[in-house]
């Protein structure tokens, strides 16, 4: 709980802090599709005849600087969003952007397209947490494992991933452009956030990363090929993306054999499971110490 | 066809001649050969387990090798196409080649390029003055590069390194690491001093030399690699162990009769101080293996 309390105390900050030092910087991945980089999480546009397609839209206030960029690369109407979770920071410029991105042409607001889970997660806010505004809500859900579509020339394949990050993950992978959009299931650079109270699991984030390991295909000796782009931090590929499954994977087995050793929560802290990935995933800032970690993966294996 | 005096021909030339920038002090470009005198054992056949003698690495670095096993490489599908990374392959396991590109208009050298046997892997150095990439950039095994000349000393800076290892038992290196190289010329003789620096798992820079031999008939063939499930096994398997379970830690320190802690590297073991502090250490009588390795064929194994 102490977790949870703390990531919506930095959401809330996040929403009250000055976002007008924040530049969107735009990196074209390959095909049709681009990641746009700066203040919240990653958003993803894919561009062509029929519009525009967003995966995650990051927070509200930075909304007109998002729709600049995505401008720069198409004059077109934002037709899709799809939100890969529900949290505030991927999730938060969704009615701006829809507003911003509609045309004289296409004046229609755009499908929101998410698994079933972030709407209700919407609908219905846990205890303590602000209610979500009803524009914001997703209401082109689907509740099946998967779900597709085509748009812009190329298949648009949504995928759900069952109680990974939180209970209503879902990646979206352009086929033709090659490309993969996983939101916060994968961040390079941070140890992950296991939202226990919204429905996450460690088991369930491991199964996601060998789902999202499954759909890549690497090029020539292991780079390239399919990209990832994360919910946070840089341009990735399959490599990194096992990089990342290999940490949860092993401190996922020491936490687990530690609680076969009949250890309570405060002595795995102790020993520290994590300690050889602290340098490397502990960021400087980041809400999920690593204390805070372990104690999610030791919750989420005694549930 | 216009004709210039005999008395401006000779200006023209030094006007032209001025008029080029001072670059490409040398030129590497050719088919080296790598030389295995340095560190022999550790490069080819290979480095033992558990050995990360003269390495500055960290807790968390050495915790990861304790737990890395090698089924990860052939178990782990993903594993088994991976190249080294530039850092590594700069330690000369494969043979290489080194070309200019150069500007046809300005004739000044715009790039140099390295390919390595091992993996096929290709390096772009670029010498334009270019900027590295933002932060939010891919990675990739060969990273980005860029060279400046320092006198006639090639020096190139990469970064956008993918996370590899510094020695292929385990030892890794971060992502976040930036590879310095320094490339020196006399005659037939290439030496490339390399520098990593690594805030994630090296308490200082890692310094190393490599040399490489002028070979002007050499061929090299192509690598290739193809991945496959070879074993059955359960999805997302990822071997390795668990804190305290590896058996096969002392094994090194053992077979040659070295203080364990001797070879747990940390920056204390670079220097000469540190072999005062390991009273009663008898070197063995003689030595069984690797002794005179300097090739991967004239090693004595045992």
């Amino acid at each position: 709980m102490k977790i949870l309390l703390t990531f919506f105390a930095l959401l809330a900050t996040l929403r009250a802090q000055d976002f007008s030092n924040v530049e969107i910087q735009t990196l074209h991945v390959q095909g049709s599709v681009y990641m746009l980089v700066g203040g919240g999480g990653n958003v993803t546009v894919q561009t062509g005849n029929d519009g525009v397609l967003l995966v995650d839209t990051n927070f509200a206030q930075l909304a007109p600087k998002i729709m600049a960029a995505i401008r720069k690369l198409s004059a077109g109407p934002v037709r899709y969003v799809v939100l890969t979770h529900v949290h505030a920071d991927h999730t938060g410029g969704t009615e701006a952007l829809v507003k911003l991105g509609a045309t004289p042409a296409a004046p229609a607001p755009a499908l929101l397209v998410a698994h079933i889970n972030v709407l209700n997660r919407m609908v219905t806010p846990l205890p303590g947490d602000p209610a979500v505004p009803q524009a914001l809500w997703p209401l082109d859900t689907y509740s099946t494992p998967f779900k597709d579509f085509f748009f812009n020339n190329e298949a648009v394949m949504v995928t759900h991933l069952p109680n990974a990050h939180t209970d209503g993950d879902s990646i979206v992978f352009f086929r033709r452009s090659d490309v993969l959009s996983v939101g916060d299931v994968f961040e390079p650079d941070l140890y992950p956030f296991i939202d226990l109270a919204r429905g996450g699991s460690v088991q369930g984030l491991i199964d996601g990363l060998n789902k999202i390991l499954e759909i890549a295909v690497p090029a020539k000796y292991q780079e390239g090929g399919t990209l990832v782009i994360p919910g946070h931090g840089r341009l990735c590929d399959e490599a990194d993306v096992v990089e990342f499954r290999d940490m949860v994977t092993i401190i996922r087995d020491r936490v687990q054999d530690l609680i076969k050793q009949g250890k309570t929560l405060d002595q795995v802290k102790a020993a520290k499971p994590s300690r050889d990935y602290d340098t490397q995933y502990a960021a400087p800032g980041s809400f999920v110490t690593p204390d805070a970690f372990v104690e999610s993966v030791y919750r989420s294996l005694k549930k | 066809m216009i004709k210039l005096s005999t008395g401006i021909q000779p200006a023209l030339l030094l006007l032209a001649a001025a008029a080029l920038p001072a670059f490409a002090q040398q030129d590497f470009s050719g088919e080296w050969a790598p030389l295995y005198h340095e560190d022999g054992p550790e490069r080819l056949p290979g480095p033992e387990l558990a050995d990360y003698t003269e390495l500055p690495i960290n807790d968390a670095a050495r915790l990861r090798a304790d737990s890395w096993d090698a089924d990860r490489i052939s178990v782990v599908e993903q594993y088994q196409c991976r190249p080294h990374g530039a850092d590594y392959s700069m330690r000369g396991l494969g043979n290489l080649r080194v070309w200019r590109e150069i500007d046809p208009v300005t004739q000044r050298t715009v790039a140099i390029h390295t390919h390595l046997l091992a993996w096929d892997s290709e390096r772009t150095i670029y010498m334009d003055g270019r900027a590295h990439p933002p932060d939010y950039a891919q990675h990739t095994w060969q990273g980005f590069s860029t060279g400046v000349w320092e006198g006639n000393m090639l020096t190139i800076t990469t970064t956008h390194l993918k996370e590899n290892y510094i020695r292929r038992n385990g030892v890794p290196r971060s992502d976040k690491a930036m590879f310095t190289e320094h490339w020196t010329r006399h005659g037939d003789y290439l030496t490339v001093t390399t520098v990593i620096e690594d805030p994630v798992f090296l308490t200082e820079p890692l310094v190393r030399s490599d040399n490489w031999y002028l070979d002007p008939g050499q061929h090299i063939g192509i690598f290739g690699c193809e991945y496959a499930a070879e074993l059955p096994k359960p999805e997302g398997t990822v071997p390795h162990h668990l804190p305290g379970t590896n058996p096969y830690l002392h094994e090194f320190a053992d077979y040659y009769g070295l203080p364990y802690e001797a070879t747990r590297g940390g920056a204390e073991t670079l220097y000469p101080e540190y072999k005062s502090k390991l009273t009663g250490y008898k070197p063995p009588d003689h030595c069984e293996r690797f002794c005179v390795c300097t090739t991967l064929f004239n090693c004595n194994l045992r």
